[in-house]
């Protein structure tokens, strides 16, 4: 069982490629093997910033030999038919074997597969492979036409036999042959070397400067790091993303810690954080005593003779341009927002367009504003304040600081807001109405906030539903999915009971906010009710997570039976619709929730029979001096008094005092199931049963469409 | 790894070792283009030579305006008039990355010292209709080059692919000669009769070109400007092929690519002015694409662009 050990060794892999690309390496690799006949004991693969390998341990030394027979046409075909099995099969007639077999005596092939050794298989798929790789983009180099993420410069391929003996396997790809060579660290290393193992090769990487692994490097990093900055009495600000790219740009970490000038420690932290991550890969290093970001790491790829000297020197240089620009712009925004205030800063956007078919920025925030003060009584905030805050929550992306930097939009804004001197419910609503920007991020609570993140996020789907820009498959270029998440989580997340179509609509028909306004036509209602069912599917997506079922969801959504789903009213209010479906997806779960839903559908199925059959409807209702038996008698009974207290629950909102009125009806009805033939042969008995069916009917669909549950 | 040699004392010592250097390679030392371009691609020698098929090893130093950079010559780091290095060499070269480090090495940069890093930036000019995959280079953090494997330009598949190496030349000069201001970084020796600071050259022109650039240019020759350079450029292509005074076939393509090029510097200018809005300016970088793109298909009906190959 020999190991195979792949190399592609090429100019710099980006550094947010090389785990997904390890990962195609390792899964196509083994499964092109795989499918060709051979077996592996277990495969790992790696990548730095020069390089992607891959180890095969356990690999058979060939593919089995295979015996397969195929059956042909009859021996009274005609000649042609005989000719083209024997072509397809690749043997000649004397090979073939007669065999009685229902259609009469027909010829049967066996055609042989013979094994073949591993390496001719590895060359054949290796080369498939490096031409087939799914890189996010690649390119050509040179004269060639070969396609790789950067020039592809060598290809190590060997396979290890049980001895320690090594094989290269023989191979090339445009020029490039297969071998056993490899180079260690670019500046420190830089000589080629062979290997005749994986051992081996990780051995001499590491002594040539070459961690292979990127986990060993994230380690090796965030191990330093804390250590130098715990030595000085700091810590490093946790940033696994940055860890992950900074262990793909170097192959042989070296970590230094550098401090920021005094200069700059004035900014706001997320400004140094921002900075230093973006532009220059910098962990950010707070002093625990001020909570400031006092110091930075940075991660260098070589060990220096003056121990990173130079190396540090230099980067401080750079930081403390970059910070000079960062502090430039820090400064002009606040001397904008003291002489003009925060809407004179926002007077831009009306430069700024939105959307051709959607106006401008400024256009977009009068909307918000508009639709924030409707909201805020519905939310607990003061409409004028919400209106405010509506009116310059955008105006951060006016700042030089945002242009620098998009991901600080909102942070931005919640420092030009208090240094504008305005309330705080104002400056936190500049931050929090982006949010929740993700199924992770957190939800706003803060009434103000809330009531600009929803106007911001309705006004959004509103719009583009106005202009028929809606998501399409993977497309969703305006992140649509995650404003209708944001306006679920918002809701669900405050208990917030609103009519979301009312605030659609009325956002269609507010004339003076603007432009809007052209959409409000005979369409504007399809498309608010396609709107809704939307927010539906997303809601169903976001349920899904929290264990509740599509399907009793769906039942919850069309009680009206009949009726659209977004137009049922009532489908508009999430919170309302969400307490319901968790009330009858927990019913569900009991026993008798269960029994009932099997009641129900009996019921059902019998009276829908009935009523096919019959031609009528059987509403009318049922009396109890029909009744024949005991189990009917008691079932009238049982009725009689879940009826009131259900519609009581149900108008209180309480479902689950109403699942439990309905669960007392499990007992009797089963028990009338098992005791009474519905249809009797007596017509007025008949129909007084199937009119006692209805009333179980109706009943179980005054908390739910019991027809959409599935089971 | 070699030593590196003594540090450089000036700008011009610095750009000097690296004609030295690429002309020891092998390269064509070209000069400056003689018009106004916002970056060294803009010179045919890249342009241009980086469509059809035949081989190309050219480098060369070109000044090159951003008019929105202009800072009256205060910034210690932006400019709007400043010098790219430029290097393109068609086919790229397997060791085109060993090569671009030894020009750091004779730059005085001592690769044993420092950090340098290829760390991914793919290049795109959407006036030129061009795009390449790459890197941005680091040393000690700071970015000191462009580093572009060419696959488009004017629309064009490149084949064979130029690689192309763009250096900044004032950042990578205030590095390795430890200045803090561009303005105070010395010019020619500083030890020559009259040293000279690069603010001692510059300054001057920079203040002024600032004023204009934001202020004074006048916008509507400028949109004018533009609409001839376009008109130009078309008519220039549209001519016959047969030249009527020669009778031999000759396609206009670098005639008509000044105008791209003057298009494309007034659009600058304009945008500098903050006379173009967001949704104008699509347009306007895209009317320069067409002209590029019409340059483009030209040239490979050359022979310099490799027609009869």
């Amino acid at each position: 069982m020999p190991d195979l050990l792949i190399e592609l060794f090429s100019e710099e892999i980006p550094a947010r490629m090389q785990a997904r690309a390890a990962e195609d390496l390792r899964a196509r690799m083994t499964d092109a093997l795989v499918e060709a006949g051979l077996t592996y004991a277990g495969a790992v693969a790696f990548a730095t910033p020069r390089r992607l390998a891959l180890t095969v341990q356990g690999l058979s030394a060939a593919s089995p030999t295979l015996r397969e027979e195929r059956k042909g046409p009859r021996v009274d075909a005609p000649e042609k038919a005989i000719e083209g099995f024997l072509r397809g099969a690749g043997v000649s007639r004397e090979d073939l074997e007669i065999r009685n077999e229902k259609k009469g005596r027909v010829y049967v092939a066996t055609v042989t597969r013979p094994g073949r050794p591993a390496a001719e298989i590895v060359a054949e798929e290796l080369e498939k492979l490096i031409r087939s790789f799914p890189w996010p983009k690649s390119m050509r180099w040179g004269s060639g036409s070969l396609r790789w993420v950067r020039p592809l410069h060598s290809i190590l391929c060997i396979l290890t036999d049980e001895g320690g003996g090594a094989q290269v396997v023989e191979m090339e790809v445009d020029g490039i042959r297969a071998g056993n060579l490899t180079r260690g660290h670019r500046f420190t290393a830089p000589d080629a070397f062979s290997v005749v193992s994986f051992d081996d090769y990780t051995a001499k990487l590491k002594r040539a400067h070459v961690v292979l692994d990127a986990d060993e490097r994230a380690g090796a990093i965030w191990h330093d790091a804390t250590n130098r900055a715990f030595a000085a009495g700091f810590e490093v600000v946790e940033d696994r993303g940055l860890l992950a790219e900074v262990a793909g740009l170097v192959e042989w970490p070296v970590v230094l810690m550098g401090e920021i000038g005094d200069d700059f420690l004035d900014l706001p932290a997320e400004v140094l954080q921002t900075s230093m991550r973006e532009h220059q890969k910098f962990f950010s290093v707070r002093n625990p005593a001020t909570g400031q970001i006092e110091r930075f790491v940075t991660v260098a790829n070589i060990e220096a003779a003056d121990h990173g000297a130079t190396i540090l020197a230099g980067n401080q240089k750079v930081l403390a341009a970059r910070l000079s620009d960062a502090k430039f712009f820090w400064e002009n925004d606040l001397r904008t927002v003291r002489e003009k205030g925060l809407e004179g800063m926002a007077e831009g956007l009306r430069d700024v367009t939105f959307h051709n078919k959607l106006g401008s920025q400024a256009d977009r925030v009068e909307r918000i504003a508009a639709l924030a003060r409707e909201i805020a009584p519905l939310v607990g905030a003061k409409p004028d304040l919400a209106a405010e805050a509506a009116r310059v929550c955008k105006a951060d992306l006016q700042s030089e600081m945002v242009g620098e930097f998009p991901e600080l939009q909102g942070v931005m804004g919640r420092y030009y807001a208090q240094a504008a001197g305005l309330a705080p419910e104002i400056a936190a609503a500049c931050e929090e109405h982006y949010k929740p920007l993700g199924p992770g991020d957190t939800v706003p609570s803060a009434p103000v906030s809330v009531a600009v993140a929803l106007a911001d996020k309705i006004d959004t789907l509103a719009g583009f539903w106005a202009i028929d820009e809606k998501p399409t498959g993977s497309k969703d270029p305006y992140a649509l999915r995650r404003a209708a998440l944001g306006v679920i989580r918002l809701v669900l997340g405050n208990g917030l009971r609103v009519n979301l179509t009312d605030l659609f609509e009325s956002h269609f028909a507010t004339r003076d906010a603007g432009t809007l306004a052209p959409f409000f036509d005979d369409a504007y209602l399809a498309k608010i009710i396609d709107l809704l069912a939307f927010l539906h599917d997303r809601l169903k997506v976001h349920l899904r997570d929290e264990g509740i079922r599509h399907d009793v969801i769906d039942a919850c959504l069309s009680l009206d039976g009949s009726a659209p789903a977004g137009a049922t009213p009532g489908n508009d209010d999430l919170t309302l619709l969400v307490h319901r479906a968790r009330a009858l997806g927990d019913f569900l779960k009991t026993d008798d929730g269960e029994n009932l839903l099997q009641g129900f559908k009996r019921a059902n199925n019998i009276l829908r029979q009935a009523e096919e059959k019959d031609g009528v409807e059987y509403s009318y209702g049922a009396d109890v001096k029909f009744a024949e038996t005991d189990e009917e008698r008691a079932l009238f009974a049982a009725l009689d008094r879940a009826e009131p207290q259900i519609t009581q629950a149900l108008e209180a909102e309480d479902f689950a005092a109403a699942m439990a009125a309905m669960a007392a009806l499990r007992a009797p009805i089963d028990a009338f199931f098992d005791a009474v033939q519905v249809n009797a042969d007596n017509a007025v008995i008949r129909r007084n049963r199937l009119n006692l069916l209805n009333r179980i009917r109706t009943i179980c669909l005054q908390a739910a469409d019991l027809t959409q549950v599935a089971g | 790894m070699d030593h590196a040699p003594a540090r450089p004392r000036s700008f011009q010592e610095i750009i000097l070792r690296l004609q030295t250097y690429w002309a020891a390679q092998g390269c064509a030392m070209l000069q400056p283009y003689d018009m106004e371009v916002g970056a060294g691609t803009f010179h045919p020698a890249t342009t241009l030579r980086a469509l059809g098929t035949r081989p190309w090893a050219a480098a060369y130093v070109q000044p090159s305006r951003r008019p929105t950079d202009g800072r009256y010559g205060e910034n210690p780091n932006r400019l709007q008039h400043y010098y790219q290095y430029q290097v393109l060499i068609k086919p790229s070269p397997p060791d085109l990355q060993a090569l671009y480090l030894g020009s750091l090495a004779a730059i005085g940069i001592d690769l044993a010292l420092h950090d340098v890093r290829f760390v991914e930036d793919d290049w795109e000019s959407p006036t030129l209709g061009a795009w390449g995959l790459g890197w941005e280079v680091w040393c000690d953090g700071m970015e000191v080059s462009q580093f572009t494997y060419f696959q488009q330009v004017g629309g064009h598949d490149c084949h064979p692919v130029s690689g192309e190496l763009t250096y900044g030349l004032e950042r990578l000069a205030m590095y390795v000669l430890g200045a803090d201001h561009v303005m105070e970084m010395p010019f020619n020796d500083p030890d020559a009769p009259i040293p000279l600071r690069y603010g001692d050259v510059f300054r001057q022109a920079e203040e002024e070109y600032s004023r204009f650039n934001f202020d004074v240019a006048n916008t509507e020759v400028l949109l004018d400007h533009f609409e001839e350079a376009e008109a130009e450029c078309a008519a220039i292509l549209a001519a016959p092929a047969e030249d009527p005074r020669t009778g031999k076939r000759i396609v206009m393509a670098h005639p008509a690519y000044d105008q791209c090029i003057k298009a494309s510097h007034i659009f600058n200018l304009l945008d500098a002015r903050g006379v173009i809005s967001v949704t104008e300016r699509q347009t306007y970088i895209g009317r320069v694409r067409a002209l590029a793109r019409m340059c483009a298909d030209a040239f490979v009906q050359t022979e310099a662009g490799g027609l009869a190959d």
